[in-house]
Formats: structure tokens, sequence, C-alpha cells
């Protein structure tokens, strides 16, 4: 951790790796942004005849009830958006003070904590989301992120914990503490920045993570209720017509997965850039 | 008076197993200590004890006549800008994340010193032979006995009355090693120093008194140069005949 790591011959140059990322998170954020402010069509209207192929009028055609696809795409986008940043925040907020405290835990409450952690993380983030879901009477998109939030910050509590002791134990945290330093003030700007580069690229992970799982939600009816058009609820209704229609779902997939990858190359890409040990001088 | 008073003090990590054992140790102001005894003789743990990071079972420490009680705020404030540590893993005691000047200036961002703080991060670097421009750089862009000099600044930008260092030239290379004892050797004429190493050789160019641990127990000390010519202890006598001689004048020819 406090040696330089030099990166694999084999790796992409950063510069390329950050610009990948930067422009299909942009293209998903600004589809999402020109969204609300303007869509090709009415989402919920039947603005043309039922599984039409790709044309000038639809671009990717239309679903089993005339409705526009891409413009459910682009709503899509902004639902993948809110949830992932939404659920990546709570997980972050709950998790990395949850670890911080393991951290520093007594011996004994460490242990237990460490254990439920193990426990949970056993447990599939889709499961414990859908049990949130069905404790809270009515699904709605908020529901969906609050349940995928807390089902990420057991993952992001564990890791939160291990870096910080690995951070814990090196001779420069003892440093501050003789150089007068108070924990908090240590946890602030000893140990936040040297687990962040770690936590950040697992954040995108989890991001992708998130939205895929509320895609899950959604294909299994358990997500933001009809005038939200998820990927997920896309993919679903286009479950029975995937022969003779396939791009109703290939197109929510290739966007589902192309936000997942962007996100990740972003914060690969972030990460170098930010890392004065991995920064070319 | 002396400076910082061990008395009778012993601790164990676990009730099960003490690792210091009814240890009492006196520095005078000024006064350079060389503390010697082999891995898990327990010098770590007396300097934690020393810092106030941990506490005794037993017995009592005086720092400036007043008793070491990390609970007591306004008194530990005052001691943490007095009493300072240097490591001995050159790698592990720079925080990878913050720049030289951070580093350095910690100790007077904490303990809020007055002054500019520049300024007196410009002239410890300057104290230990490195230049102001480092100030903007990272550690990784350091060698090894650069650290320790940035280790060493910081120990002494806030000022401090007693420098411990826990074997703090014992990762360097022999050449590097001498730098840094010749760094060492000029700043304990304004501070005390309690040196704690392996290398009898250092200790001998560097320490006015030295002080021999074995498993928790001070086995013998006393004057440097009457302690090595004349050692009393088995202990002491076994560990001089295990180390080849070597003096600081021998090893920069
Ligand atoms: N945090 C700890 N918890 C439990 N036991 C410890 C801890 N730190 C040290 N010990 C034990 O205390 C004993 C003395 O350790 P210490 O680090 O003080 O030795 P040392 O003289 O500094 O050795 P070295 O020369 O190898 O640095 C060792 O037996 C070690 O196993
Ligand atoms: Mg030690």
């Amino acid at each position: 951790m406090s040696t330089t790591i030099a990166s694999a011959p084999a790796r992409p140059p950063r510069s390329l790796i950050l610009w990948a990322g930067l422009i299909l998170v942009g293209l998903h954020v600004a589809t999402g942004l020109l969204s609300l402010v303007w869509l090709p069509y009415e989402p919920t209207g039947m603005v043309g005849m039922r599984l039409e192929g790709p044309s000038l009028v639809h671009w990717i055609g239309t679903d089993r009830l005339g409705r526009d696809l891409f413009t459910q795409l682009m709503i899509g986008s902004r639902i993948a958006l809110v949830v992932g940043i939404g659920a990546v925040a709570i997980g972050a907020a709950i998790g990395v003070t949850l670890g911080i405290l393991a951290a520093f835990a007594s011996k004994w409450l460490d242990d237990a904590l460490a254990a439920t952690l193990d426990i949970l993380i056993a447990f599939p983030t889709l499961l414990i989301a859908m049990l949130v879901v069905a404790a809270s009477d009515t699904a709605s998109l908020w529901s969906a992120i609050v349940a995928l939030g807390i089902a990420l910050s057991a993952i992001v509590a564990r890791l939160t914990r291990i870096l910080a002791k690995r951070v814990l134990v090196m001779d420069y945290i003892t440093a501050a503490r003789t150089s007068g330093s108070s924990w908090p003030k240590i946890v602030a700007i000893h140990i936040l920045p040297n687990i962040w580069p770690t936590l950040s690229v697992n954040f995108a992970l989890q991001f992708g993570l998130a939205v895929i799982a509320e895609a899950s939600l959604s294909y299994l009816g358990l997500g933001a209720p009809p005038p939200n058009a998820s990927w997920g609820r896309m993919l679903q209704e286009a479950q029975g017509t995937v022969y003779t229609a396939p791009l109703g779902a290939i197109a929510p997939g290739l966007a589902l997965v192309s936000l997942a990858i962007g996100v990740n190359l972003l914060a690969d890409g972030l990460r170098d850039s930010i890392d004065p040990t991995r920064r070319a001088r | 008076m002396s400076l910082v008073a061990v008395d009778k003090v012993s601790f164990g990590y676990t009730a099960s197993r003490p690792i210091l054992d009814a240890v009492s140790l006196d520095i005078a102001p000024g006064d350079t200590i060389g503390l010697v005894g082999e891995s898990g003789s327990g010098k770590t743990t007396l300097l934690r004890l020393l810092l106030g990071l941990a506490t005794p079972d037993s017995g009592t420490i005086h720092f400036d006549g007043s008793p070491l009680d990390p609970r007591n705020g306004a008194f530990m404030r005052q001691f943490r800008r007095q009493a300072q540590v240097v490591f001995q893993d050159p790698y592990s005691s720079l925080d990878p994340r913050q720049t030289i000047f951070s580093i350095i200036a910690e100790p007077l961002r904490s303990l809020r010193l007055a002054g500019d703080h520049a300024a007196m991060v410009a002239q410890a670097l300057e104290a230990v032979g490195l230049t102001p421009d480092a100030a903007t750089r990272y550690p990784h862009q350091f060698s090894g006995g650069q650290r320790q000099r940035i280790a060493i600044a910081r120990a002494i930008v806030p000022g401090p009355r007693l420098l411990l260092a826990d074997e703090a030239v014992s990762a360097l290379d022999l050449t590097t090693k001498v730098r840094v004892v010749e760094l060492l050797a000029r700043l304990s004429a304004s501070m005390s120093l309690l040196f704690v190493s392996h290398d009898i050789g250092v200790v001998a160019a560097l320490c006015r008194r030295i002080v021999i641990l074995e498993q928790g127990r001070i086995v013998e000390a006393g004057d440097t140069a009457t302690v090595l010519a004349n050692p009393r202890h088995p202990y002491t006598q076994r560990l001089l005949a295990s180390v080849p001689r070597l003096t600081l004048n021998e090893a920069s020819t």
C-alpha cells in the first residue's frame, strides 16, 4: 500500500480508459438529462404499430404495445443513474461509517460485526433488496433504491473495515497520534484518503451491481411502477417477443452493460489520475 | 531534575505475559541514551509507554516533573510538542497520500502551534539536509534515507526536548546510515535522545549512556564507554561478543 506499484505493461494507457469511461457515462448522463426536457414521443402513448423494426421515425422500433423504444431507453438512462447514484450513496454512507467503527471497535465487537457482515454478504444483494422491498408496502423507485443501498452497505462495510485496519497499523498513524492529531482527524486525513482509491473502484462495481439489481427487481415486478420505464421492465416486456423483435431486449441490455462498463472505466481512470503514487512525473 | 523519570514500570499486553518488569530509567536534559536489547526484549513497548500510547500496569512515568497521563488533554498537548518519535521503517512512517509539507506540518497544525508554518517546515527540511522544494513532493519520490530525514524533520519541527528513535537507522544502507547518525548526533546537541538500536557500533558512536534490556528487565546501565569496555552482566558480555566491533569512524572511511 505504501510502496509504488508499477502498472502492468498490458494495461491500456490511463487517458484512454478515462476517456472511454467519460464518453460512455457522459452519453447516459446527457440522455438522462435530455429526457427531463425532451422526449421523441409520449412514453406511454401508442405512437406506432406494434413491434415495428428500426426506422427513421422509430430509431430502434416499437414494443408490443406500439410505444417508442428509444423514448423508453432514454427514460431508462435517467432511472438507472438515479438508482446507481442513490444506492451507492446510501451504501457508502452506511457502509463506510460501519466499517470505520468496526476497525476501531474492541476485539469482540469487531468480531461480532465482521461475522454479521459475512452472513449478510452470503445472501445475494438481490435477495436482500427483495426482502426490503417486500417489507415496504408500496413498490416505488425509492424503496428499490433504499433496499439496494442497504444491501450494498454490508459489502462496503466489510471492505472498509479490512482496508482501514491495514492502514491503522502503519507507522504514520502512530506518528499522527504523537503529533497530537485526534482520531476523527486521523480518519479524515489519513485513513479515508488511503482507502479511497480501492473503495471508489468498488463503488463503481457496485453502481453496476445496483443498476443490474434494479433491472432484476423491475424484471420481477418489484421495481418502479409503470410510468417509470426502467431497462429491467423493458427487458421483461420484451421477453415474449425476443425471437420476433430481438431489438426490444438487446437495446436495454446493451444500455445496461454500457453504463456499468462506463462507470467502471471512469472510476479506474479517475483513480489513476488522482493517486499521487500512480501519476507519472 | 530529569526530563523523563521512569520508576519501576511494568507492563504486559495481556495479563498472563509481562513484557516489561520494573523498568526504571532517567533521562536528563541533553542526554543521549542508547537502548540496546535483542528482538522482543521490549524496547518498542517501552517507547510506546514513554509516548503515552500505552499506560503502565504499575509504576510511574514523569515528564518534566508531571505524571504522564494520556487522559489529561492539556498536559498531553504540551507533552506531544516536547516528545517526538522516529520509526524504523521509512516506508511505513510517511503517509503516501500527503505532500511532504502536509506530513511535516502535521504536528504544527494538530498541536495548533503559533508561527509561520511554511517557514518552520522549510527550516526543518534544511536542518535535515533537504532542499525546501521537497515540500511539494510525495514520499514515493524519495529514497529510504531521504524519507528517514523527512520523518526526522516531522519529529523536530515542533521543537521537542526529547527525541525517541526506534531503530531509526536499521533499515538504511551503511553510508546512508552514517549520514543519518551524524544528523542525529547534531540534533542531540539541543535535545535529549533515546536511541533504540541493535547496532552497538552506532550506539557507541552516538550515545553517552547505554541501557541494556533483556526480556523486559534492565540488566545493565551506565556510561557507554565504561559498559562496553567492561561489561558486567553476562548478557551484555554475550551481546558484545556476538556483534562485529564497528565504530562510526571505521564505517565512514
Ligand atoms: N500489540 C501487541 N500485542 C501483544 N503483544 C505484543 C504487541 N506488541 C509487541 N508484543 C510483544 O511484546 C514483546 C516485546 O515487543 P517489542 O516490540 O517491544 O520488542 P522490541 O524489543 O522492540 O523488538 P524488536 O527489536 O524486534 O523491535 C514481544 O514478545 C512481542 O511479541
Ligand atoms: Mg521494536
